[in-house]
């Protein structure tokens, strides 16, 4: 019977583990099917900012953890927050990002990207997936994606570009504010911030 | 150079803000410099580096870009060697001997494509990994972000700089003013991509400043820092 168990276990695992694209396998499919998108697209080539945001809401944040990512750029601060705020500033993160993220992908579509091959066990759960970047006259530019396992597959909760945590960059600032205007004022300032965005496309 | 570093510390004793970041003691005064290098940005650098972009054509800033780099690899080799990366220095020797003669005068950079990497260093790197610690963060006028080990770094890498033998003067100062236009140009997009993300475009850029030489002076693999740790992120590194 616990042989059974056993057997039954490690067959639910590892039907479980296939079912999940391996995370530089996703990582390379999810931006090489983006570029191809905005290289076909003429609006979005022309400017289209809203058409764009649309594209990565569609084809990347499904595969980005943005409750984990808002938790680790808020550092000690998370805690401070209640269940109600913590959605709040989930979503407003997110609508930043993902701006920021359009931004960078205007900008760099046509580089030539460059997958490093995936350096971790079969085991783990926590892995780093790395891209290169590559210009004429300069070193390539590293993008980490840090990612974890999750009952919906890899997610992605930081971005590291030329080792500058994306995260880690928010934390700072995140915290400052906390400390001076309370969590409020912190889902204030993004909100500001978000609004003052949306006027200026 | 070195006496903006001088006048930096003296300015600096008066202008520290009560909640300071144990990074940035003088804030106060870094935020003036900063807010000077906004205007002038807005006013020259911008405007220059922009018509620049759009009014050359990229094969030629490629080529202009690639000019400069290959001096620079020079001084990458030399700051390797003096890390006693020895490895990485008979790289960029190697690139500098292809690209000067197989690459015409550096103009093409044929050592990445036969796969000889480009670096990353400078004297304020070479300082960081004999365990030199960085020091307050310093925003230096018209050159932006660093601190004083930086700041100290970079007088040496404008010391050694060979453009600056270049003669007659007018030559030279087209060479420089050619150099700066080109990086200029080459940072037209982060800046406005930081413009975005930034809720303050200060804090935001001097994190991001700590975070990449930080990540520069381990090359690219610095020990991981703890997200839950409860001590301020970003700790001096050495």
């Amino acid at each position: 019977m616990r042989t059974l168990a056993l057997v039954t276990g490690i067959l639910v695992a590892s039907v479980a583990h296939a079912q999940f694209e391996a995370p530089d396998v996703l990582v390379k499919n999810v931006t090489t099917e983006v570029v191809e998108l905005i290289a076909k697209d003429k609006q979005i080539r022309a400017g289209d900012r809203g058409k764009l945001v649309q594209l990565i809401e569609a084809k990347v944040l499904p595969h980005f953890n943005f409750q984990s990512m808002t938790a680790l750029a808020m550092g000690q601060s998370w805690n401070k927050a209640n269940a109600e705020q913590k959605k709040v500033l989930i979503e407003e993160f997110k609508t930043l990002l993902v701006r920021t993220y359009a931004s960078a992908l205007a900008a760099y579509s046509e580089q030539r990207f460059d997958y490093r091959p995936l350096r971790a066990r079969p085991t783990d759960t926590d892995v780093t997936v790395q891209v290169r970047v590559i210009q004429p006259g300069a070193q390539p530019v590293p993008i980490d994606y840090s990612m974890e396992r999750t009952g919906s597959g890899w997610k992605v909760y930081d971005v590291m570009v030329g080792g500058v945590s994306l995260v880690a960059n928010y934390r700072t600032e995140f915290n400052g504010t906390v400390r001076t205007s309370g969590v409020d004022g912190l889902i204030k300032n993004l909100q500001a911030k978000n609004r003052s965005l949306a006027e200026k496309k | 150079m070195k006496l903006l570093i001088a006048l930096a510390f003296l300015l600096g004793g008066c202008a520290t803000a009560p909640d300071a970041d144990p990074r940035d003691p003088w804030e106060g005064f870094n935020r003036g410099v900063y807010r000077f290098n906004e205007v002038v940005d807005e006013a020259v650098a911008k405007p220059v580096a922009t018509a620049y972009r759009d009014g050359v054509h990229a094969e030629i800033r490629d080529r202009v870009r690639n000019f400069f780099a290959n001096i620079g690899d020079v001084f990458i080799g030399v700051n390797n060697a003096l890390q006693g990366k020895f490895r990485e220095s008979f790289e960029d020797f190697a690139r500098v001997t292809f690209n000067s003669t197989l690459g015409l005068l550096g103009i093409h950079d044929v050592a990445s494509d036969m796969g000889i990497e480009k670096h990353n260093e400078d004297f304020g790197q070479t300082f960081g990994w004999w365990g030199a610690g960085q020091g307050p963060y310093l925003v230096l006028p018209i050159l932006g972000s660093s601190t004083v080990r930086d700041g100290v770094g970079l007088a040496l890498d404008l010391y050694t700089d060979p453009l600056g033998e270049v003669r007659p003067i007018d030559v030279r100062n087209s060479l420089l003013a050619l150099r700066l236009t080109g990086a200029r140009a080459d940072l037209l997009e982060a800046s406005r991509i930081l413009e975005q993300a930034a809720l303050d475009k200060y804090v935001f850029q001097r994190d991001a400043y700590l975070q990449r030489r930080r990540s520069l002076v381990y090359d690219g693999r610095p020990p991981r820092e703890r997200y839950e740790d409860d001590a301020p992120v970003n700790r001096e590194p050495r």
